[in-house]
Parts: structure tokens; C-alpha cells; sequence
């Protein structure tokens, strides 16, 4: 569960776990999290939590709200996301399953739409109690659909992390291919793109594929298959190596590593 | 009955990825009636694939024959239309129906569900349903669209307003859908029926695609390889196990290669003989 580090001048004062839906962070008593400052207003910001992401919403305070150094009005918090309020400082961390835990740990679930009601033969699970419609049910009624939750109902799914982690490969040299034949013959052409088609679109084309672990050709389109050093590149990809010399739709170029 | 299998070309792949050691897709295909099918299982240790299993063979089986069982071609479009909708709700209802009940007389399929996207094509149109978030995707021109909504709570959070697209692709809450098959005793696919036009790409995906590959690259290889669909698959699964590969991934992908309008009327039947 994502948590919040308050400090002033790197002091530690406490530690707060976001495990309501609506965290109050403000000068007053009432608040969850008070900061019993003059530069804090009485209401300052709310933090909205749901399931494992957190907002900040800055609720018109007198001295606003920064995360980063920078001011907001709303934000999606980030772990490691510095608020600042005055010269109070809160840290957000969030302990969402690492990386390499996450495929195992991270599994797809339903929320159920309780709001149907249960089939006359009552076999389905009673639908939670407080739960409203689907429509008003986001963001306010989360928690209580949790409630609602089928916790067997899991699937497998993708680490919520972005599909940005690249496996761990060294750089992937730049290559081109140069035009050896034919009209163009003396031009290059940078393969910069993940796919990079060449030859004639009806009669003979192929793609060059980059990818992490180096250049790969493979047969688009066209009756006959391009050769590659010669001989006939059949319909599989075929890893590209320096200075292999390429044939297509009676053109020759050479693909090499740029250095 | 019209042979659908020269208008539409289709490759279909899947793959367990490369982190998990069962693949709990299933896909689908019946060219000849215009059918794909694709479903994304959950729960359990081996449920999972029991659902999507039972989901992509029961719709495809009785979709074919209770479509074969109709004189479809005798029909006008519009009717055709609303009888191809008819059947794919009945289907899917019933599959859901069947996924349930075995899953509450077997212990071990206790709460298995799945996600499922169908695409039914008949006579220059398509009918599409689906639920959770596996997705459908066109490719018209130069611009590809989402032809699905995700059934997911994101989905939800960014219909209210409450994230931004950007923010989404941050979300720790990409795991939860709101609506599956074989859960709950009733279901509600939503259905829709769009025109198509020759040159249209259709991708049906599993989320192991579209976490794992950002659209615009999805957009880029069904453009630069749109003329040889079982190609385009290999790259998309590729591509998303080059990413990490974290779930199953699976791809239909179907190329409207020429119309499919229907003859009717006598003459136009007659001449069709002859074709």
C-alpha cells in the first residue's frame, strides 16, 4: 500500500499509509494528515486513492501545492513524487510489486457490475451491499466495489509497469543499406525505423526488422523470394550480418554496421 | 451459401510470451463464414484456459451452425444485419451459460472467466462484440482506430476524466476488467455492426499486445506489412515479446481483400452460377 513521509527541514515527523479512498491534508484538526502551520490552509489538498493509484488535488489553498518543484492544481503521484506544502515536504512511495515480481504477483481480476440484479434461480454470489451502478461508480463507490471483488477471479496479465523495460541487450549498432544497382545505385539508406521495407510494392518486397538482439530480413510480397549472398532467402526471417549483400526485385545492396 | 475465404485473407498467432509457462488464449478462425473469434482466459491454475477454450469453440461452432441453418443469402441486408446480431448474442449467451455452470460443478474451474472479442463478416459488413478488454482494431487508409472500449476500470477512470491518456499508461490499475464471460449466471456483450471497405485491416488482440506494444507501432506494422497478414502477426508477437513479452499474446488479423456484397435477386443469383 502507497504511503506518505512527511518531513520539515529533512526532519522525519511521520509516516502516513494512503489507506482510505480520501486522504484530507490540511492545517485543521480534522484533517488525516495535519500541518499545524500558518502557510497551510485549513483544507489545503486531498489525495485521492484508488486501488494502487494516488491524485493529489490542491483544494484551492491560499499557497498552493508543488510536487517536483512544480505547482499543480492535480497530479497523478509517481512513486518517489516530492509534495510540498510550505516547507513541509511529504514522500510518496508506493511498493507496487517490482519489475520481475510483478508477473507473478500482478493478476488480472474482475470488478463485478453488481448492479444487475441476481437471476431469478439466485445462484449467482449476492451482489455487494452499498454498491451502486456502473455508471456512478467510478471514482466514488471504488472501495465499495472492492468489496465486490471476486479475489479467486484471476488472470495472468501484463506487469503494469510501461512497455518501455527493454530486455537487457548491449546497444543495437546503427546500420544502413546501401544501393549497389539500378537508378539508385550509390544512395543509403539508414534503417533508423523499427521496419524498414525495400524492393518494388507488387512485385518483390521485404522488411527489415530491428530488434534488440540485431537486424533481421524477412519476404513481404512478390512470387519469388529475394536473395541474400546469393542464394534464395526462403519465407523465414533471416539475422543480417556486415556487409551482406542483398537482392531484390533485381537490385543489389549491401547492408552494413555504421561505425 | 457464399465462401467467404477469397474475400477475406486472415493469419491468426498466439503465444504464451515469455514469462508466463502456459498460454491461457485461445483464438478461433472460420474464413468460410466470415467468423473469428478470440478470448483471453482467467482463473484458476489451469481455468483460465478451460474458459477461453470453451468460449472460442462453442461461439464458433454454434455460430456456424445456426447461420448455416438460415437461408441467409436469401435475405435482404438489413435483415441479415439484424440476424447475424441475433446469433452472435445468442451465442455468446450461451457460451456463457455453459462456462459458468462448469464452473460451478468443478471445484477447479471455480471462478473462471474470459475476456472475448467476435467479429462476424457478412456481405460488405461486420458485426463485433465483445467483453473485458481484449480489442478490436481497423486500419482504414493511413489511420487506424479502436474499434472496442476496454470493459476496465482505467477505461472507466478515463471516461470520467479522473486520468488522461498519458497518465494511463502509468496506471498500476491495468489488470482489472469489469465485465467477463462465464463469471456471473447473465451477460451483456456489446454489439455493434460497422460497414467495411476493401483494403481494411481488422487486428483482434489480447492485452499481452496492446500493454506490451504502444499503437503507434502497432499502426506502423499493419501499415508497412498490410499485404501479407500471417507476416504481420509474427512481427506483432514479436514485437510484444521483444517489449518483455510479460503475458499471452494473441493476434487475428483479417485483410478485406476484395468486396463481399451478396447477389441477390434472381438474375444477379443466376450470373453468379457462372463466376
Amino acid at each position: 500500500m502507497a504511503k506518505l513521509i512527511l518531513s520539515v527541514d529533512g526532519q522525519v515527523l511521520k509516516e502516513h499509509t494512503l489507506s482510505k479512498e480520501r486522504t484530507l491534508i490540511g492545517r485543521k484538526p480534522h484533517n488525516d494528515i495535519q500541518i499545524d502551520n500558518l502557510a497551510v490552509s485549513g483544507e489545503h489538498a486531498a489525495i485521492i486513492t484508488i486501488l494502487n493509484d494516488s491524485f493529489i488535488e490542491d483544494l484551492g489553498s491560499t499557497n498552493g501545492t508543488m510536487v517536483n518543484g512544480k505547482p499543480i492544481k492535480k497530479h497523478f503521484l509517481q512513486a518517489n513524487d516530492v509534495i510540498e506544502i510550505g516547507k513541509h515536504k511529504l514522500k510518496y512511495f508506493n511498493d507496487a510489486p517490482s519489475q520481475t515480481s510483478a508477473a507473478d504477483f500482478e493478476k488480472t481480476m474482475i470488478i463485478r457490475s453488481p448492479a444487475k440484479p441476481a437471476p431469478a434461480q439466485g445462484a449467482g454470489p449476492a451482489p455487494a451491499p452499498g454498491s451502486t451502478s456502473a455508471a456512478e461508480r467510478v471514482p466514488n463507490d471504488t472501495l465499495n466495489n472492492l468489496k465486490a471483488m471476486a479475489p479467486e477471479v484471476v488472470k495472468p496479465a501484463a506487469a503494469p509497469s510501461a512497455p518501455t523495460a527493454q530486455p537487457d541487450h548491449a546497444p543495437l549498432p546503427d546500420a544502413a543499406i546501401q544501393v549497389l544497382s539500378g537508378a539508385a545505385a550509390g544512395r543509403t539508406l539508414d534503417l533508423t525505423k523499427n521496419l524498414t521495407t525495400i524492393g518494388k510494392p507488387g512485385l518483390q518486397v521485404a522488411v527489415i526488422t530491428k530488434r534488440p538482439n540485431g537486424y533481421f530480413i524477412t519476404h513481404v510480397e512478390g512470387a519469388n523470394f529475394p536473395t541474400l549472398n546469393g542464394t534464395s532467402m526462403g519465407a523465414q526471417a533471416r539475422s543480417l550480418s556486415d556487409h551482406d549483400m542483398i537482392e531484390i526485385a533485381g537490385v543489389k545492396m549491401e547492408f552494413f554496421f555504421k561505425r | 451459401m457464399v465462401n467467404l475465404s477469397q474475400a477475406l485473407q486472415s493469419a491468426s498467432l498466439t503465444d504464451p510470451g515469455r514469462v508466463r509457462d502456459h498460454n491461457e488464449d485461445c483464438v478461433e478462425s472460420r474464413p468460410e463464414i466470415g467468423l473469428y473469434v478470440l478470448a483471453d482466459g482467467m482463473g484458476g491454475y489451469n481455468a483460465g484456459e478451460v474458459a477461453s477454450g470453451m468460449a472460442t469453440s462453442l461461439i464458433a461452432d454454434g455460430l456456424a451452425d445456426s447461420w448455416s441453418a438460415q437461408e441467409v443469402d436469401r435475405l435482404s441486408r438489413s435483415e441479415a444485419m439484424a440476424l447475424s446480431e441475433r446469433i452472435v448474442r445468442e451465442q455468446i449467451v450461451r457460451a456463457n451459460t455453459a462456462i459458468y455452470s462448469t464452473s460451478q460443478n468443478n471445484p477447479e474451474c471455480a471462478g473462471m472467466g474470459t475476456t472475448l472479442v467476435v467479429c462476424h463478416f457478412y456481405d460488405n459488413f461486420v458485426s463485433v462484440a465483445h467483453i473485458g478488454d481484449s480489442r478490436l482494431y481497423r486500419l482504414r487508409g493511413e489511420t487506424m482506430d479502436q474499434v472496442t472500449r476496454d470493459h476496465s476500470l482505467l477505461q472507466e477512470q478515463l471516461d470520467s476524466g479522473l486520468i488522461t491518456p498519458e497518465e494511463a499508461k502509468l496506471s498500476q490499475n491495468k489488470n482489472l476488467v469489469t465485465k467477463a464471460l462465464g463469471i456471473d449466471p447473465t451477460v451483456e456483450p456489446e454489439l455493434h455492426v460497422y460497414e467495411t471497405e476493401p483494403e481494411d485491416l481488422f487486428l483482434l488482440c489480447s492485452d499481452g499486445l496492446n500493454d506490451m506494444v504502444d499503437d503507434e507501432e502497432i499502426r506502423l506494422t499493419l501499415l508497412t506489412l498490410r499485404s501479407n497478414p500471417s507476416l504481420t502477426v509474427q512481427q506483432l508477437v514479436q514485437a510484444a515479446n521483444d517489449n518483455g513479452g510479460r503475458d499471452n499474446v494473441s493476434t487475428i488479423l483479417v485483410r478485406v481483400a476484395e468486396p463481399f456484397a451478396v447477389a441477390r435477386g434472381w438474375l444477379a443469383r443466376f450470373k453468379a452460377l457462372f463466376r
